[in-house]
């Protein structure tokens, strides 16, 4: 519009223009607005808006009848992550209440946790295909993903929703007769694992949309604190289950994946995510084939009576908190219990996109416009996790909104240091 | 089913009001090699003007009301409306929630209903093929 006002004076005025994308939009699967600012084709600036499908599940799991129920609210906080959250959960409570699990529960989750992980990384990889239009090699991984779900369904008795987990253990076991089947998975996924990587790693168009493509570099990454693939892509060597070694991890002897094993040097570009998450495939095969080897026998759960368990639960005073490496990232929940009190006094979940979306500015700019699907969707974004908040009102003028009160803070210490010095 | 013939290929268009993804990825499980709806020509459209058919998923939450009452009223008629999941049909585990303002019947009329938590490919496919019959006899 400027450059029309100024056609008199023959100098150019250069404006930038702002696209919103979303919140509902074909590139996006799901609804989040982006506001770019382009110059031609060049993004400028990025300003991300979230909040359109919160759902109030933190308020919703402190008003159900006991903590148990919320297991399965957990459970459906995301339907992809259906083991993480109730993972992070239980360890929270488990803290908090000082119950004890079972070897043999720790490594029942083990195992259910890492055949999540296949599949969301598959599931992923399908998604990044159809973003760059590759939609044959969506197809194809889609079509062996089903493997992964036709062993947790056999396991768990449902697709997605596992309902594995239990306040001091897991609500089914898994017996040595079934494990042949889940054998069987692994086995699948270990023969096709070289074709999966041909395709990922060589093919041509992959390799043309994906190089130097929406680059997050190291001393980004740890300064924005990214989670998960993402970060490891970036260089970072963090994975929950090898820092924090919770459960039956602390058997297994994790190392975090970074992807200069295959490549050489860390870009920290889409490429990089790819190699890390199809790494990762490989490591949780080799992690619930060790589980199934070297699984204790014994109880799979501390109190099987739902009454007594309740009992227990309702008595428990304090706080924990649960950490879980999900497949998107560290996935991180808080509790506080009171006694007497039957639901859950405090419950606070940080999901791993709510993290991995503040790397979405930084990694968009200077990018063209065609790049957004893909480098948006290489962190694997899940709103229904990450929508935790919404703006309800917008703060009035002469409100003071959170960055003002950080600038104040700031300005207090200077003043009070610029004292102490005097 | 009293389907006479296959008049045409339906084309969906995939809508979620505040879903967890579990209906979502078995919606496009359904249409991916092993449950293969788009052998009878099934394709998820990225545009509401071109569909027939609107899965919407979710227990609406506050902020999507309006747009999906927007995107309703972009596909062209005849339409047909599958509510996919127990939350879209009645709020499902978030029912008491002060952020929805669902179920999807309260602004938008639903044909067909798919119940469970998240639905499996076949039922999605089934409502499917019932919004098909629902068409043809339109």
């Amino acid at each position: 519009m400027s450059n029309i006002k100024n056609m008199d004076d023959t100098k150019e005025v250069k404006t930038s223009y702002t696209i919103p994308i979303g919140p509902i939009h074909p590139a996006l699967k799901e609804p989040i607005r982006l506001d770019l600012s382009v110059d031609g084709e060049e993004i400028i600036d990025v300003d991300v808006v979230v909040g359109q499908v919160h759902r109030g599940m933190e308020w919703l799991g402190m008003n159900r009848n006991n903590p148990i129920q919320t297991i399965y609210l957990a459970e459906r906080i995301c339907g992809i992550c259906s083991v993480s959250h109730p993972f992070a959960l239980v360890m929270a409570v488990e803290q908090a209440a000082g119950i004890e699990v079972p070897p043999r529960a720790e490594y029942i989750r083990v195992i259910i946790a890492e055949m999540e992980r296949i599949h969301s990384h598959l599931l992923w990889a399908g998604v990044a295909a159809h973003e760059i239009g590759f939609d044959s090699v969506f197809y194809l991984v889609w079509k062996v993903r089903e493997e992964i779900m036709d062993a947790m369904e056999y396991l768990a008795g449902n697709r997605n929703s596992k309902a594995m987990f239990q306040f001091g253990g897991v609500r089914r076991d898994i017996t040595e007769e079934q494990f042949p089947r889940v054998r069987k998975s692994l086995d699948y996924y270990l023969s096709i694992f070289d074709q999966l990587g041909n395709i990922f790693l060589k093919d041509k168009t992959i390799n043309m949309r994906t190089r130097n493509v929406g680059i997050l570099k190291k001393e980004d990454a740890l300064r924005l604190t990214i989670v998960g693939p993402t970060a490891r892509a970036s260089g970072v060597s963090k994975d929950a289950r090898q820092g924090h070694a919770y459960s039956a991890y602390a058997d297994m002897d994790i190392k975090a994946i970074t992807p200069d094993v295959i490549t050489g040097k860390v870009v920290g570009d889409v490429y990089d995510r790819i190699v890390v998450r199809l790494l990762e495939i490989k490591q949780s095969i080799e992690i619930i084939d060790k589980c199934l080897k070297e699984m204790p026998s014994g109880a799979i759960i501390s109190e099987p009576k739902v009454a007594k368990l309740l009992a227990v639960l309702k008595k428990a005073e304090g706080e924990g908190i649960g950490v879980h490496e999900a497949p998107r990232g560290e996935c991180f929940h808080y509790v506080r219990m009171e006694a007497g009190m039957d639901p859950l006094a405090c419950w606070k979940v940080r999901a791993p996109t709510y993290a991995n979306l503040m790397a979405i500015p930084t990694m968009l700019k200077g990018e063209q416009i065609a790049d957004v699907p893909i480098a948006f969707a290489s962190i694997d974004p899940c709103m229904s996790c990450t929508n935790r908040a919404i703006t309800v009102k917008q703060p009035r003028k002469g409100t003071e909104c959170l960055l003002d009160l950080h600038e104040l803070s700031l300005e207090k210490t200077r003043r009070l240091e610029a004292e102490f010095d005097r | 089913m009293g389907l006479n013939s296959f008049k045409r290929a339906l084309w969906v268009y995939h809508l979620n009001s505040g879903s967890c993804n579990g209906c979502d990825i078995e919606i496009l499980a359904a249409l991916t090699p092993r449950y293969d709806i788009e052998r009878f020509g099934i394709m998820l459209v990225g545009s509401p003007r071109h569909a027939d058919v609107l899965l919407a998923t979710g227990p609406v939450a506050r902020q999507m009301a309006s747009r999906i009452k927007r995107i309703y009223a972009q596909v062209p008629d005849p339409k047909v409306v599958i509510a996919v999941g127990s939350c879209g049909a009645e709020g499902g585990v978030f029912y008491e929630s002060y952020s929805l303002v669902g179920p999807l019947d309260q602004f938008i009329p639903v044909d067909i209903y798919v119940p469970g938590c998240p639905p499996r490919p076949e039922a999605i496919t089934e409502a499917v093929i019932k919004a098909w019959v629902k068409l043809e006899k339109a």
